[in-house]
């Protein structure tokens, strides 16, 4: 290659950073250890305080509507994987129980099960992370340390079912590809045991620790309506008030055959989520040893089947197709032009970790999706931080980014 | 003669699709089989034109005006509880009617109901804003004009969100393939050289996965390796290296490729 002259001059999209009035222009990020991936904020100071903030989102875009319109179905399942990579489960199921309810698809009840199984535990990981990167954040490096090690025993469990720690694609359209493997509940059962003990640890070490209450209480608040306007879900709405869990509005799957409690709060600051993380995490234990037991009970009733029978979408069980000449080509045809959706529009939102995760999908019968739409939880609560910062000081910058927790992978799709 | 490819829509298309099949439908009930449901079709139809409403996998999806938008949306927040807007986005029918199709997903959480507000507006065309409404609208618009080019009336700040502020093109448009056009590949390269170095440093540095069978430098001539940093052009045989070694190993032949037999007839 030839030598070329470089014309890199810096490029900061008509900011003066000569003023004539005492503010500053600060750009956080997009590269800050504690802007969670790739969040670029724009903050115009007076001395520390801020009065005007200026999300940059866009970093990790990777195009993921545009791929899904150029991906088969269940080519597209290991890209949703990518959006949410720190409970990717949520993701592949997000998008699976859009298509069935496209497809008007009934899984079986062992595979319910096992996806219920799947949710809580990344919904367990996905808690753990957010505990330990925002204890992080705040410098409760014990707390990461802590927080990080339950969470490994999470991901080897999952690891174990479906052979990968982050991106697990372990859903299928219809069902699940595998039935839990032999030690899944024992391992699961003892870390549920020990988790209670955990939890309070956490409690211990942050609820009245000094440090940890200034960055946190009367921080960030949010208020109802702000909330609402915004398009907040998940613990973020939870948080300000509003006891609003579709797993408990809407449900999906056998949530309502399970007994849980949505915690909610009417602060709205940066303490309440934390508290609503933390007894979400209880719930979640909770709702796992109703799974263990509704699992045990698919069991003794001889319920074998994991995934929907619909020859016309779903490929038959390996058994078959390698047995049975019919089942052998309607997979071919499956696997070579794709499952051919009714004519139709279908928005399906379900409760991930973060908020929730929509899937909005115009299908035009063919094997493609006309259109596909992301709707993650994320990009609202990035969004949120116009409104939420102006008026806050510097260090609380890193703690609100902490506690909305949001994952750049879902921001920018 | 050259099979048609159609320019307005260069997205993946099936390719066998059987002559007699008909795709089925999701299905479409009547919205008076859904009470709450009903009540609030009645209340919009009071005040605006509703051109279709049905109902479709459990949500309601009303179709209007499109200049009535912002006041249908200040009708269903204020007097009929859809205090979120959820998502909106835009559906591309430009090959079709030279359309596109807009949609907010309304979530009314006292009443566990969602509708889908839809309407068309010609290419060109921008949309009110209902940032006023829904803050959230501010960075959905912004997406939505990002990826279609539809602007939005009223905005605050109509720049893009998701995509560089200088990129050209509307990737979620169906004119616009996957792989990105001219100007997405050389983006990176106008803007550090500049357009005048393009051909200096041609597509193949450009792509980074490229892999050159000239290189010596790297592992491109597997099996017909040369010491590094040779210069190799076209006319230099290619000279097969083989790493096995010269006696042979216990229980090993060492293969001998001239003296080895190669069977052409695969019925034999």
């Amino acid at each position: 290659m030839a030598q070329v002259k470089n014309r890199l001059t810096p490029f900061f999209e008509n900011i003066t950073f000569d003023r004539e009035d005492n503010e500053l222009v600060l750009n956080f990020g997009p590269q800050h250890p504690s802007a969670h991936g790739q969040l670029r904020l724009m903050l115009h100071l007076q001395q520390e305080q801020i009065v005007k903030a200026h999300p940059d989102v866009g970093y990790l875009h990777r195009g993921m509507e545009k791929m899904a319109e150029n991906m088969i179905y269940n080519e597209f399942m290991p890209t949703t994987d990518r959006m949410d990579y720190i409970a990717s489960s949520s993701n592949n199921y997000g998008f699976a129980l859009a298509v069935e309810k496209l497809i008007g698809l009934e899984v079986p009840r062992r595979a319910k099960v096992i996806r219920m199984m799947l949710l809580e535990i990344n919904r367990l990981m996905s808690h753990l992370f957010w505990l330990a990167t925002t204890a992080l954040d705040i410098g409760a490096m014990t707390v990461f340390l802590f927080a990080f090690r339950e969470r490994e025993y999470l991901m080897d469990i999952i690891e174990g079912y479906c052979g990968a720690r982050l991106t697990h694609a372990a859903i299928r359209i219809g069902g699940v590809p595998l039935d839990i493997q032999d030690d899944f509940l024992h391992q699961l059962r003892v870390f549920l045991n020990k988790l209670p003990q955990n939890i309070k640890d956490y409690e211990d070490l942050l609820d009245t620790n000094r440090i940890w209450l200034m960055r946190m209480e009367e921080v960030g608040t949010i208020s109802k309506e702000m909330a609402h306007s915004w398009g907040c879900t998940g613990p973020m709405l939870r948080a300000s008030g509003t006891a609003w869990d579709i797993r408990k509005e809407e449900p999906y799957e056998l949530y309502d055959e399970v007994e849980f409690n949505v915690p909610y709060s009417d602060k709205g600051d940066n303490f309440a989520r934390y508290r609503i993380y933390m007894e979400e995490m209880r719930e979640t234990a909770k709702i796992l040893y109703q799974t263990i037991e509704m699992y045990e009970k698919c069991v003794e009733n001889n319920e074998t089947a994991l995934m929907a029978h619909a020859p016309k979408y779903i490929s038959a069980p390996k058994l078959d197709i390698m047995t049975q000449n019919y089942s052998l080509m309607q997979h071919f045809v499956l696997v070579t032009q794709g499952m051919r959706p009714p004519v139709g529009e279908v928005y399906v939102a379900t409760e991930s970790p973060k908020g929730e995760l929509g899937f909005f999908i115009n299908s035009q019968g063919g094997p493609y999706p006309y259109r596909l739409k992301l709707r993650a939880p994320s990009f609202w609560h990035t969004g949120i931080l116009t409104d939420l910062l102006p008026g806050h000081y510097i260090p609380d910058v890193v703690s609100i980014i902490g506690t909305t927790n949001i994952v750049f992978g879902e921001v920018d799709r | 003669m050259r099979a048609y490819t159609p320019k307005d829509d260069v997205q993946a298309k099936s390719y066998y699709t059987d002559r007699f099949y008909v795709a089925p439908q999701v299905p479409k009930d009547d919205v008076s089989t859904d009470a709450t449901f009903s009540a609030d079709l009645e209340a919009i139809k009071a005040k605006f034109e509703v051109k279709d409403a049905f109902i479709q996998v459990e949500q309601m999806v009303v179709y209007i005006n499109a200049n009535d938008i912002y006041g249908v949306l200040e009708l269903m927040r204020d007097e009929l509880a859809y205090t979120q807007l959820t998502e909106m986005s835009a559906i591309d029918w430009l090959a079709k009617d030279n359309t596109f199709e807009i949609f907010y997903q309304m979530l009314s959480m006292t009443k566990r109901k969602r509708i889908r507000i839809k309407y068309f507006i010609e290419n060109g065309q921008a949309v009110d804003s209902v940032e006023k409404l829904f803050r959230s609208a501010d960075w959905s618009e912004r997406e939505m004009f990002d990826m279609f080019g539809i602007e939005a009336n009223n905005h605050p700040f109509m720049k893009r969100i998701l995509m560089p502020y200088d990129w050209q093109g509307n990737p979620l448009l169906k004119t616009y393939p996957l792989e990105g056009d001219e100007f997405a590949a050389w983006y990176e390269v106008d803007k550090i050289y500049g357009k005048e170095a393009r051909e200096a440093i041609g597509p193949e540095i450009r792509d980074t996965a490229r892999v050159d069978r000239y290189d010596s430098e790297r592992f491109a001539r597997l099996g017909f390796e040369v010491p590094k940093g040779t210069e190799i052009t076209d006319d230099m045989p290619r000279t097969e290296q083989n790493y096995q070694e010269e006696g042979g190993v216990f229980m090993v032949t060492k293969l001998d490729k001239k003296s080895s037999k190669v069977i052409d007839d695969p019925q034999r």
